[in-house]
Parts: C-alpha cells; sequence; structure tokens
C-alpha cells in the first residue's frame, strides 16, 4: 500500500475494494485539508469527480460525505470522507471556492440528504422544487414511497407555483444574499415567500 | 362504417340523390377532419420521447398518419402526446399546458410511465398522467415500439371518429381541477396509485 | 447593472403610521428606465430546443444573456432510492432508463461497478463484447447529439440522416437484447445473452458504411457559413475552466485538456486498442462538435478491431452463486435448482465495503459507486452523472452572448435530462 499522504485533519484510513485510498478527516478541519490537497505540490487535485453522501442502514453508523478528488497532472485518484453523526448538526464547508464544479452537487446532497454546506453562495434545493414538504429522500428514514399519500403528493405538486422562481426578486435575491440575514436566508433556503403578519394589536 | 347515405333510383332517370342524415354527415366530415390531421404537442420527457422521435424519423414517419406538424405551442396543438415518465415536479406543467390547449383536444399516454408510473412507483413520480390530466388512449410499452405509438394513433382516429358532435352529454366539456386542486377525488387517486405485482413486495430496502 | 430594488415578502415587516402592515424594502435603487430594464425570459421545462425538460430562467439585457440559471429536477425519478430497494441484477433495467440514449454504455458502467466490488472477473469474449456494446452506444449518443443539435441551429436534414443510422444500430440492438432502446445487456459476471449469428455481418455492414454517412454530414455542416458562424467562438471554455468545473468527456476535450477515460483508467481491455483521443482547441461549440463527429469515426475504428478480435468462449463467468444456471441443468440438478433459487429469491451479496468504477459515457465520465453492507441490495448506489456537472457550467459560458447563442451552447453541452435529474 502506498504511504497515506499527509491530509491535515486525518483521522484514518482505508482502501476500498477497488483500491483507491479513503481518507477519513475531521468536519472542523475539512477545507484545511481540501485547500492543502489542491494547492500543495506534489498533490494537486485540481479536478473534483464527485461529491455525495452515504447513510447506512445501521443507524449506529454516522452518515459519511465522500469527496472523489483527482489529479489530473499526476493521474491520481483520492478519496475524503467526513463522517458526521445523526444526531447532531448535519453541515460541513462547502468547497465551492476551490471547486466550482461542487456547487451543483452540493447542492443535490443538501436535497436529498439535508446536509448543509457553510459558505455555500446559493444552496438551494435542486432536484426537488424548493416548497418540497416531504423531507429529505435518500435518508433512510425517509419511506421509498414519500411520507404522503398518493393524492397529497399529487395535490401539493399540482398546487405548487411554477412561476415562483420566475421573477426579478429570484435573481435580486440572489445578489443581495450577502447581505441578508442569517434567519432570513434560512427562510428563503426553505423557500418561504413568507406572508406579512397581522400588524401588533394598537 | 355507418351507412350515411343512400341513393334514390327516380323511375325514367338516373339516381341522382344522395339522401343522408344531417348529423351523419356533420359528424362525418368534422370527425375525420379531425383525426387526420391531429397535430400533436411532443410532451416528451424521457426515453419514450426518443422512441416518439423515431416515430417522427424517415423509418416509421406518423406524417403519413396526418401528424405532419409538430405543434410545440400547446395553443396550436390537438392532441398531447406525453411521452414519458412524469414526475410531481413537473405535474404543474403538463397541467397547465393542457389547459392551455384549445378544445378539441384529445390526451395519449405513451409508455408505462405516463399510464400507471412504470418501474417508478417512488415519491418523485406521479402514478399515471391521468390523476392529473383526462387521458384517452393509452399505449403499454417501456418504451412502446413504433409501431405501437402508431396504433394508439390509430385507435384515436377511430375513437374521434366514433365521437358525435350532437351528443346530448357534452364530450367537449373542459375537466378543470377541483377547488382542492385534483381532478379526481382523493380515495380514487389513491386507489389508482396502489403498487400491484411484484411492487407490492420490492419496499423492503434489504 | 444596477440593483433593483428588493422587495420581498419576506423582508423585515414593519408598521408604517396607522399601524398598518408594511414591506419594508431591503435595499434601495433608482428605478431603471426602460432602455437599462432587463427582461426575463423563461425558456422551458417544456421546450423543443432543452432537449428534454430543463427549465432555464434568462435575465435578458436585449438580447444578450446576462444572466442564464438553470433549473433541474423535472424528471427526477428516484433511481438512487429505488436501487436501495432493488437487487444488483434488477437495478440494471434501472440503469438503461437514466441515459436513454446510450442504454448499453450505462448497462456496461454499472455492471463493472458491480463486479469491482464483488471481486469478479469477466471472461475475455465478455470484454470484447461489452466495448462493442460501449461503441455502438458512443454512435448512437452522438447521432442523437447531431440531429438535435442541427435542428436546433436550423438544418432538420442531418437529423434523418443521423436517425436513419440510429435506426440500423437499433435493429442490431434488438437482435442482441430483443429491445431496440431499453437493453438491460449486462448482468452481474457477464450479459443476458451471446450476440446471434448474423450479428457480426450486419456490424461489418454498418461498419463500412457509417463513415459515408458521416463524410455527408460532415459535408453539409462543417464548412457551412452558416454553421461556423453560429457556432465559432460561442461558449468557450477554457482548459482551467473547464477543470474547475468538473466537466468531462467531449466538453473537456474541445478545450484542450487530453482525459480520456479510456486511456487514462482503462477498463474493459481498452489500452490495447489503437484509436486517438479527439482534443479540440478553443472549447466553443464549433470545437465540441468536431470532438464528437471525430469520436464517432473512432469508434468505427474500435468496433472494426474488436470484431476483429472476438474471441469464442462463454460470455458469463462460470460461477453459479452469481450468474444462474440454465434450465435444463435448474430443472434437472438439485444443486443448480437452489443456486437458481438463491440467487432469484434473495440476490447476489455483495462483501462489505465499496467500489467506484467511472466509465466513458458519450457524455462524460460516467460514476457508479456502490456501498454495500454485505446485503444483496446495495446500501448507496450513485450516479456520477457526466450530463448534470457538464451543465452547471452553462451559466459561465452563456453570459455575455446572445439569446441564439444560448440555444447553440444550450446543445453543445449534450445533456441527457434522465441522468442530469435521475
Amino acid at each position: 500500500m502506498t504511504s497515506l499522504p499527509p491530509v491535515p485533519g486525518a483521522v484514518r484510513t482505508e482502501v476500498a475494494r477497488d483500491g483507491e485510498t479513503i481518507v477519513f478527516v475531521q468536519r472542523e478541519r475539512l477545507l484545511e485539508a481540501m485547500t492543502w490537497l489542491k494547492e500543495t505540490p506534489g498533490q494537486e487535485f485540481d479536478y473534483l469527480v464527485d461529491v455525495t453522501a452515504v447513510e447506512f442502514r445501521d443507524r449506529e453508523r454516522p452518515l459519511e460525505v465522500v469527496y472523489f478528488l483527482r489529479s489530473l497532472k499526476r493521474r491520481a485518484d483520492i478519496r475524503i470522507k467526513v463522517e458526521l453523526n445523526a444526531a447532531d448538526e448535519l453541515a460541513v464547508d462547502s468547497v465551492f471556492h476551490l471547486w466550482q464544479g461542487a456547487d451543483w452537487l452540493e447542492r443535490e446532497v443538501f436535497d436529498m440528504f439535508g446536509i448543509t454546506f457553510r459558505g455555500h453562495p446559493d444552496l438551494r434545493r435542486i432536484l426537488m422544487w424548493e416548497t418540497y414538504a416531504e423531507g429529505y429522500p435518500l435518508r433512510k428514514s425517509f419511506p421509498l414511497r414519500g411520507r404522503f399519500s398518493r393524492a397529497e403528493q399529487v395535490r401539493q405538486a399540482l398546487n405548487t407555483n411554477p412561476e415562483a422562481n420566475y421573477s426579478l426578486e429570484e435573481l435580486s435575491i440572489a445578489e443581495a444574499a450577502g447581505d441578508l440575514p442569517d434567519d432570513m436566508r434560512d427562510r428563503l433556503r426553505r423557500g418561504e415567500r413568507g406572508v406579512i403578519p397581522d400588524p401588533p394589536n394598537p | 362504417m355507418k351507412h350515411v347515405a343512400t341513393t334514390k333510383a327516380v323511375s325514367g332517370q338516373s339516381p341522382n340523390y344522395l339522401v343522408a342524415k344531417f348529423q351523419d354527415l356533420v359528424n362525418w366530415a368534422v370527425n375525420s377532419s379531425r383525426a387526420n390531421s391531429l397535430w400533436p404537442m411532443p410532451f416528451g420527457t424521457a426515453c419514450c420521447a426518443i422512441e416518439f422521435m423515431a416515430t417522427a424519423a424517415s423509418r416509421f414517419d406518423f406524417a403519413r398518419f396526418g401528424m405532419e406538424r409538430q405543434a410545440f405551442s400547446p395553443r396550436q396543438a390537438d392532441v398531447l402526446i406525453c411521452a414519458g415518465r412524469l414526475p410531481f415536479k413537473l405535474a404543474p406543467v403538463i397541467r397547465r399546458i393542457y389547459d392551455q390547449m384549445p378544445q378539441p383536444k384529445w390526451v395519449i399516454s405513451m409508455g408505462a410511465c405516463a399510464s400507471t408510473g412504470g418501474v417508478f412507483d417512488n415519491y418523485a413520480m406521479v402514478q399515471g398522467i391521468d390523476t392529473i390530466v383526462p387521458v384517452d388512449v393509452y399505449v403499454p410499452g417501456c418504451p412502446p415500439r413504433p409501431e405501437g405509438l402508431l396504433y394508439g394513433i390509430l385507435l384515436l382516429h377511430k375513437k374521434i371518429k366514433g365521437e358525435s358532435l350532437f351528443d346530448a352529454v357534452k364530450r367537449r366539456d373542459e375537466q378543470p381541477l377541483d377547488d382542492k386542486g385534483l381532478r379526481l377525488a382523493p380515495e380514487t387517486i389513491d386507489e389508482i396509485s396502489e403498487p400491484f405485482g411484484n411492487s407490492v413486495h420490492q419496499f423492503r430496502s434489504s | 447593472m444596477s440593483k433593483r430594488t428588493v422587495e420581498l415578502e419576506l423582508a423585515t415587516p414593519g408598521v408604517d403610521a396607522e399601524g398598518r402592515a408594511t414591506r419594508v424594502p431591503l435595499t434601495e435603487a433608482a428605478e431603471p428606465g426602460l432602455a437599462e430594464e432587463h427582461m426575463l425570459v423563461n425558456i422551458g421545462p417544456q421546450h423543443p430546443a432543452t432537449h428534454g425538460v430543463l427549465r432555464l430562467v434568462v435575465e435578458l439585457d436585449g438580447e444578450t444573456v446576462v444572466r442564464c440559471i438553470p433549473h433541474l429536477g423535472y424528471l427526477h425519478s428516484g433511481f438512487e432510492k429505488l436501487g436501495e430497494y432493488r437487487h444488483y441484477n434488477q437495478i440494471i433495467p434501472l440503469t438503461d432508463r437514466t441515459d436513454y440514449l446510450s442504454p448499453m454504455a450505462n448497462n456496461v458502467g454499472f455492471a463493472l461497478a458491480a463486479e469491482k466490488l464483488m471481486g469478479i472477473e469477466i471472461t475475455p469474449r465478455c470484454t470484447v463484447l461489452r466495448v462493442i456494446a460501449c461503441e455502438m452506444s458512443r454512435i448512437i449518443s452522438h447521432m442523437v447529439w447531431l440531429g438535435t443539435t442541427s435542428i436546433d441551429l436550423g438544418a432538420f436534414t442531418p437529423f434523418l440522416w443521423a436517425f436513419q443510422e440510429r435506426e440500423r444500430i437499433y435493429d442490431l440492438q434488438e437482435m442482441w437484447t430483443g429491445a431496440r432502446l431499453t437493453t438491460s445487456l449486462t448482468r452481474v459476471g457477464g450479459l443476458m445473452a451471446d450476440i446471434p449469428d448474423n450479428f457480426v455481418d450486419k456490424l461489418r455492414d454498418f461498419i463500412r458504411t457509417f463513415p459515408k454517412t458521416l463524410g455527408e454530414i460532415d459535408r453539409v455542416l462543417t464548412r457551412n457559413a452558416v454553421w461556423a458562424g453560429r457556432t465559432q467562438g460561442v461558449g468557450a471554455l477554457t482548459a482551467a475552466e473547464a477543470i474547475n468545473h468538473s466537466l468531462s468527456g467531449p466538453m473537456l476535450r474541445a478545450s484542450g485538456v487530453a482525459y480520456d477515460v479510456r486511456k487514462d483508467k482503462p477498463y474493459l481491455g481498452y489500452e490495447t486498442y489503437d484509436f486517438d483521443v479527439v482534443v479540440g482547441e478553443h472549447g466553443d461549440v464549433f470545437d465540441r462538435y468536431l470532438v464528437r463527429l471525430e469520436e464517432c469515426h473512432q469508434s468505427n475504428r474500435i468496433l472494426q478491431q474488436a470484431l476483429d478480435r472476438l474471441p469464442e468462449g462463454p460470455i458469463n463467468v462460470d460461477d453459479p452463486r452469481v450468474i444462474l444456471p440454465s434450465k435444463t441443468r435448474a430443472m434437472s440438478d438439485m444443486e443448480a435448482m437452489i443456486f437458481h433459487f438463491k440467487q432469484v429469491m434473495e440476490g447476489v451479496k455483495a462483501p462489505v465495503g465499496e467500489a467506484y468504477v467511472g466509465i466513458e459515457n458519450p457524455k462524460g465520465e460516467l460514476g457508479t459507486y456502490l456501498v454495500s453492507d454485505g446485503t444483496a441490495k446495495p446500501v448507496r448506489w450513485r450516479i456520477r452523472p457526466p450530463s448534470f456537472i457538464n451543465l452547471s457550467a452553462l451559466p459561465r459560458m452563456a453570459q455575455g452572448h446572445l439569446l441564439s447563442d444560448l440555444i447553440a451552447i444550450n446543445a453543445s453541452v449534450d445533456i441527457v435530462m434522465g441522468e442530469v435529474d435521475r
């Protein structure tokens, strides 16, 4: 087995059944590790192949966020994993600023698993519609046919407004995203187009 | 073919009358014109759309059957051919496209996924577009061969020619969604979406 | 571009002098005049030129695209969730339906990953037949791409020519698997069936006459002023941008990066075949067209070599725990019947672990990542979708171009929404 690259924050390594090296990295040091992997001469993992997440049937095991990295120059691959306990907050740092390819890949992981990527410029659902209320489909706690009855799913689907994201509002929101307060950004991400509350009683 | 006309011979003169019931003549003229010149609105989503394109291409060519011009704008289309699977996210889109089509309009549900949800008995897939729009012809197959689609189109022709403009029941009513936003009662939707066959046993993860 | 007033219903609710609720605008800017006002156009999800159910929200300054926001998910079918509830061989028919333009390549990609996971070596004949399947898939996928792209840019005839060639490959696929499109060719450890007797002759016929059609299409399009004018210099991406956006396949190679999975991480013995990797220079739509056209020629070359070296022998690995025994044996031999029963009822169990195999799909690098916990159904089936990742570069490519260029750029990405949305 080739020697383990000294990835900062590495906890342990394994070898996959296809021969690739897997390095488990601590969640807090993920961005440091990724930056090191991308920019250190001799590592130069300039190509992000894929970002995904895995949840095991054995609920004791933590969720894993898996990053497939490749160095085109050295023709080398490596797999980085971050373990997240389901009981804790499911969040990791985004690697968008290192590899732009992570843009939609991280959005999909958020959509399917509910894992938030801190620092991602536009973390919205990508495959399901933005006000999708049933949950995060690829979690093991999510049943195959969804949580609601079929009639309810049809009703909810037909009542989503297809034109909701078809306004200059959306573009302005994306632009102003950096200025918005956190809770407003959260509510936006969940797709809320809120209702003005009743005025307080005089 | 209904007996549309009779001739009446007048003694000493050549038979030069054609007698027909007015209703039959009008129905024949209008329905033949409608059937023989159905302009499809191809709502192609997935694999069936590729077989739809193959049916439009040189080898099978449904232009022979009147579908010369594919109308990509629903305002100019006669028949909505839903070719492919329909996820829930696409449901309001097909409903809107259907509503935008002017009467008379028909719907062909092409493929297993459009008819019943197909292999995709899961959270994301509409279990048959008939929960959302009224369907006239279902073409089974995964995907149906071009000949299968052509047969479905011919069945639709037959159905159209069997219609009558003078029906007491107005056959060309708009069928809008009810106030809850559904086309059928919720129990009906649940019933027709129930799994059947192997699907019943294949929802355990391990 | 001026910042417009962001009027959000979500904005901090306020109360005006009479105690009525009011919206407090978040940021203020002068209302732009008509000349500076941008127009928002919605393309799709039902639109002939989006190549499937893709929705593009385009902000236009006159005809120029200022920003393009793609919306996906309109064909999301829950494949990966469904895969967790199916045995490995039951997932093969699902793989047909992700990238339905090149179904046999998807079948092969999944089977290779499952075999890597289970540690199975396939037979030499199976290896060569899978190469034939992959290259046939490459040809039909590029033919769809060629046909639909030329329709988008106004040339209708190449569509008919390309689809006629596809019909010939469809005939071959139907001879082999029984289905034109949803082939389900591979099984874990082998194939569903061996090629029929007249397959080789018919394929040789195709190989002999296919370059003529490619030549015709080339003659009609490549030096055509309209075609070149609409595609050259449009949607260019530099090599560094292409790598940073994780592009793969012809998109990456057209930008000058010589990366082809068949050469760099060979599978199915591709290192023993003699073919060239087609690399472009400018990374624009025209280069992608040339790359794909030439790839068809190279695929033809590989098919010729594969047919010449096709060995005799079994197509399935000789392991009764993985391959179904023949019906005659299952009906006469007790052990064979038990193996048959176990495989059908319980499925083939994979050992604990994970495997990733990437193949060179016509669209790019199609990866299959399988994680197993020792049971017959995978814990996680992840499809690394080349079209999805290639499409994420669309906003970057479209910026600054005209609306009609956007159609050309969208066509050049060669997406198939079944794979984008899975």
